[in-house]
């Protein structure tokens, strides 16, 4: 407790505690407010609450059985950390994976961020007291989830890309789905956008509110759209393309405002990118074609062939109960989540089990932003801080 | 991917060779990646200067993570991982650590990122690091005894 100077005399500052159990900080997050009034004179973020270790976990798993933990850190965007980890091992491997599997891979990622920006813009938006928009964003994200549900069998733990290339061949009938909603979502978006976007109230609670420059945004290690929001172009797509994105047309929006709105607009208008980007794809993947690199003792040999293929069979066996040894080093391959840089670093000593993995997560980094958002402010706009920096409290504790 | 360039005629290897050629102990090249092994002494100022350096520009921090070696001495290894967002390059800083004393002078004056990252080592390996404006245990309780990510703490926890 400190001694403030006020307009009345000198009074006592409050502690406000905030959290670990609170509907606006999604998760378990706690925020120890201190406050002179209604203003935040001093903000510590407290974390740790979702700990599960998933790092030191992965050092007794194998490497493909690590890509089912790698579900359970952002779980509004598990394709994406799928993804990361996929890629990293690859990379380690230095395995080349076939254009068909990567085009799917970035199919299912963009509509992995439309479904994560629609929680985003749903949750963030019923924080400020827009009830309507949660519900629409949560019938158009159960529609994504269908889709990832047909081609993974799971709805959110999909475990569906696998080290080499994607686990098993999309069902029939996949495509009519995206192609539903390529169809549908565009004007949808508009339909939120015009509910918020010149929505007086919506814009006087985040017009000027979590203010953050871009020098700021970088030296705190801000990433994704709210690093976009203060006015910096970096978008790991564009910057180190991996799985194909280089063959794919599509801009980053950019804001400079450096505020709420800002973060909301870029990251609405990413969703219709995003969409672009998903309808290029689909023109992409050829109907017929692997979907696993032709590397024997690293990918799963076909059902098939173990029925009549001795080497076959013993691949299978070894691969799943050993696994595969990749040389000794170290890599870090980096991806754009819908969150920011997810990154993953992977230390190997030549074993079949990761010597050590580490998953640089964009919530954990961006929310250090929020003290610098929130000090000097209004208790309330701490709300629409919290809600714009899209942290996924998961990947935030591991 | 697997043919070495030449690494001395790396802008940032020649920089940093033309302003302390013995910060460096190796150079590490492995899938596209460049790693400097940097000398634990220099580490601070090699960021400032990396940092502070107009056409080098590593101004952003991705990212700095731990390894334990154990038994292997010096046991323990920091990966600092930076970027460039002007030319579009990455760099990746290891400096060794001695079990029986791992500390290392913060960076975060450097960048303000690492505060975090620093915290987090600090947690879950107890590496220390000197110049720390706030060295707290982040994830654990406060109470936790023991490092959960070396590599002598079992995976089920202390017994």
């Amino acid at each position: 407790m400190t001694i403030v100077q006020t307009a009345t005399g000198p009074a006592k500052t409050m502690v406000l505690n905030m959290g670990p159990q609170h509907p606006s900080t999604h998760g378990v997050l706690r925020v120890v407010l201190e406050l002179d009034g209604e203003t935040v004179v001093k903000a510590d973020v407290d974390i740790g609450y979702l700990h599960t270790g998933i790092e030191k976990t992965a050092e007794a798993l194998t490497y493909s059985q690590t890509i089912t933990i790698t579900d359970r850190m952002d779980y509004l965007a598990p394709l994406s950390n799928n993804l990361a980890y996929c890629l990293a091992v690859e990379k380690l491997l230095g395995l080349q994976v076939p254009k068909r599997a990567q085009y799917i891979r970035v199919l299912l990622t963009e509509l992995t961020r439309i479904g994560s920006h629609l929680v985003w813009l749903g949750t963030h938006a019923i924080d400020l007291g827009a009830m309507t928009v949660f519900l629409y964003c949560f019938r158009e994200r159960e529609k994504l989830l269908s889709i990832f549900e047909m081609v993974s069998g799971q709805r959110m733990m999909t475990s569906y890309f696998r080290i080499g290339g994607l686990a098993l061949e999309p069902a029939t009938g996949w495509m009519d789905r995206v192609k539903d909603v390529v169809r549908t979502f565009p004007s949808r978006f508009d339909e939120y956008e015009d509910l918020l976007t010149k929505n007086r109230i919506w814009q006087a609670r985040t017009q000027g509110v979590g203010m953050l420059s871009a020098l700021d945004a970088i030296a705190l290690g801000v990433s994704g759209p709210s690093l976009r929001g203060s006015g910096v172009d970096y978008d790991v797509r564009k910057y180190f393309p991996y799985s194909s994105y280089d063959e794919f047309d599509f801009n980053v929006p950019v804001r400079t405002e450096g505020d709420c709105y800002a973060r909301y607009l870029c990251r609405v208008a990413e969703m219709r990118e995003s969409l672009k980007i998903v309808r290029q794809a689909m023109d992409k993947i050829p109907d017929e074609g692997p979907i696993k690199a032709d590397a024997p003792g690293i990918v799963a040999p076909q059902r098939e062939k173990m029925k009549i293929e001795m080497e076959a069979l013993i691949y299978h066996f070894k691969i799943y109960t050993e696994g595969f040894a990749p040389p000794p080093g170290e890599v870090y391959q980096r991806i754009e989540s819908p969150r920011g840089e997810l990154g993953c670093f992977i230390a190997s000593d030549g074993s079949p089990k990761p010597y050590r993995m580490r998953m640089r997560t964009p919530s954990f980094v961006n929310l250090q932003a929020l003290r610098k958002m929130v000090e000097g402010r209004l208790i309330a706009d701490v709300i629409a801080s919290i809600g714009t920096l899209d942290i996924v409290l998961g990947e935030i504790d591991r | 991917m697997t043919d070495t360039p030449d690494l001395e005629n790396n802008p940032t290897v020649a920089k940093i060779r033309a302003w302390r050629p013995e910060a460096i102990s190796e150079l590490i090249f492995f899938r596209g990646e460049l790693t400097l092994v940097v000398r634990r002494e220099f580490l601070r100022t090699l960021a400032e200067f990396l940092a502070a350096d107009s056409y080098l520009a590593f101004t952003y921090l991705s990212d700095v993570t731990g390894v334990d070696r154990f038994p292997i001495e010096p046991r323990f290894e920091l990966n600092y991982h930076l970027l460039s967002m002007s030319r579009r390059d990455t760099l990746r800083l290891r400096v060794r650590l001695p079990g029986e004393s791992p500390v290392i002078e913060s960076v975060v004056p450097v960048w303000p990122t690492a505060n975090w990252h620093e915290r987090e080592i600090f947690d879950l390996f107890g590496m220390r690091f000197e110049g720390h404006p706030d060295l707290r245990r982040m994830l654990m309780p406060d109470d936790w005894e023991g490092y959960p990510l070396r590599k002598d703490y079992p995976v089920e926890g202390p017994r």
